[in-house]
């Protein structure tokens, strides 16, 4: 699955609570506002955890859904 | 220091000498005319008596049963056997205990209907959406908690009573997180969890008032009638008497372990988000349990939390998944749409005096950063 042009992947399947949202974080803080982020996670937290750092932080979360084989794919607008 | 006291308080002195002195009085069958099985019964009765005095009921609407999970078993399962004919539908909050969604569930799975009504952000239910929920035909049960256990809010239970009386619903109140913390609202049916207060485990409180309909869904017991509540074998005399004389000596210290523990809950509050940074505290800041607080660390997992602080001498509480058997977090934090992970909940004890409990805040407030911030370092975020 290629992710659509200018949105930014992470990759944090195989990971457990925190680490998909710390490596989201990581992700952010190297790219500018505005940058759509696209991350993909196995962990059941991270459909809870993403949306709450979104509003700690003040990014906007897009989405959350299911993608290919059931992984979570959440998609996050940086501020 | 035992600041996991929530669900669990560590044993109070009186339920613990009542447990020994009735592990010699009390340990034959009730149900014998001997002696011994006499002194037994007169231990059991006087133990439901004073349960039933605290409850505001009469001794034949307490049950006890062999631990709290059974109690809500008991409480949701025999109301839906015994109302089946009004219909298949059970109403529950999204943060109840865990017995009563398993209930709920296993409703499901014969047939039955369950409906969840959500919380918001503070865990609280809205009492119109339970309302509008219990007042659709077939509800034959609604269970609502005094207040929820992990974060402390209060539910509207008074209201939602208004509402279930008006749809002739009988209401079961689950008061495991305030019995023998904070007064008990008016319900038709109520369990509680004598651990909550300091008593041994093995027992949990029923509380059937009379005119609720219900059936056991259990095999027939000789010693439980088949439409009187309990559970198969009830529990055992030594437990529940201790559950009876903890309740009481929780309650001849009530207000004053009430303002001492508001106190520190309300210091904690104030001071855990200024010395951590990233922490979010959950649950409703005023309307709420006088001993309960948790709070969330982004970037921090909380089983790695719990373990420093548990070094540390705090052995506290935690809804994040990784503390728990599954890969799932607290449904109650999911609900309220919390920060599930580094996750920590603090529940204070009765029996702690209020210069020890002091002290022992101050120190937390010197612990807990620093253990957050190893954590943090270990994991490389600081700075995120």
């Amino acid at each position: 699955m290629s992710p659509p042009d200018g949105e930014v992947v992470v990759d944090a399947r195989g990971s457990r609570c925190p680490v998909p949202v710390i490596e989201t974080a990581r992700a952010a803080r190297e790219h500018p506002g505005g940058t759509v982020l696209r991350v993909l996670s196995t962990d059941p937290a991270t459909a809870l955890d993403l949306p709450a750092w979104c509003r700690m932080r003040g990014h906007d979360l897009l989405d959350v859904q299911r993608g290919e084989d059931d992984d979570l794919v959440v998609r996050v607008r940086l501020r | 220091m035992h600041w996991d006291a929530a669900q669990v308080a560590p044993l109070h002195p009186a339920a613990r000498e009542a447990l020994l002195a009735a592990l010699d009085d009390g340990w034959a069958d009730p149900e014998r005319l001997h002696q011994e099985g006499r002194r037994a019964r007169m231990l059991l009765d006087g133990a439901r008596a004073a349960v039933a005095d605290v409850l505001g009921a009469r001794a034949e609407e307490v049950a006890f049963t062999g631990s709290h999970s059974l109690a809500v078993h008991a409480a949701v399962l025999g109301t839906l056997a015994g109302r089946q004919r009004v219909g298949p539908r059970l109403v529950h909050s999204a943060v109840e205990h865990s017995a009563v969604l398993a209930c709920a569930s296993w409703h499901r799975d014969r047939g039955g209907e369950a409906a969840a009504v959500p919380v918001g952000a503070q865990a609280r239910v809205d009492t119109d959406a339970f309302a509008a929920e219990v007042a659709r035909p077939g509800t034959a049960l609604a269970a609502l908690q005094s207040a929820n256990g992990e974060v402390g809010t209060h539910q509207p239970v008074e209201e939602v009573l208004v509402a279930c009386r008006a749809a002739g619903v009988p209401l079961l109140v689950d008061a495991a997180a305030s019995a023998g913390q904070e007064p008990l609202p008016a319900h038709d049916l109520l369990v509680a969890d004598p651990r909550a207060w300091g008593a041994p485990p093995g027992v949990g409180v029923l509380v059937v008032r009379a005119g609720v309909r219900w059936r056991s869904p259990w095999p027939e017991d000789p010693a439980v009638p088949p439409d009187r509540p309990g559970t198969p074998g009830g529990a055992g005399v030594p437990q529940v008497l201790a559950a009876a004389v903890g309740l009481q000596a929780v309650l001849a210290e009530r207000e004053a372990a009430d303002r001492r523990r508001r106190e520190v809950v309300a210091l904690l509050r104030d001071r855990v988000p200024v010395l951590c940074p990233d922490v979010e505290v959950v649950g409703d800041p005023d309307d709420r349990l006088p001993h309960v607080l948790t709070f969330s660390c982004l970037f921090a997992d909380g089983e790695t939390l719990l373990a420093e602080l548990d070094a540390a001498g705090f052995a506290v509480g935690s809804g994040s998944a990784c503390t728990a058997s599954t890969l799932e977090p607290s449904h109650v934090l999911a609900a309220m749409g919390a920060l599930t992970h580094g996750n920590v909940r603090v529940g204070l004890p009765s029996t702690t005096d209020a210069a020890t409990l002091r002290e022992q805040a101050e120190q937390f407030l010197v612990e807990l950063p620093a253990a957050l911030a190893r954590v943090r370092d270990r994991l490389g975020t600081s700075g995120l």
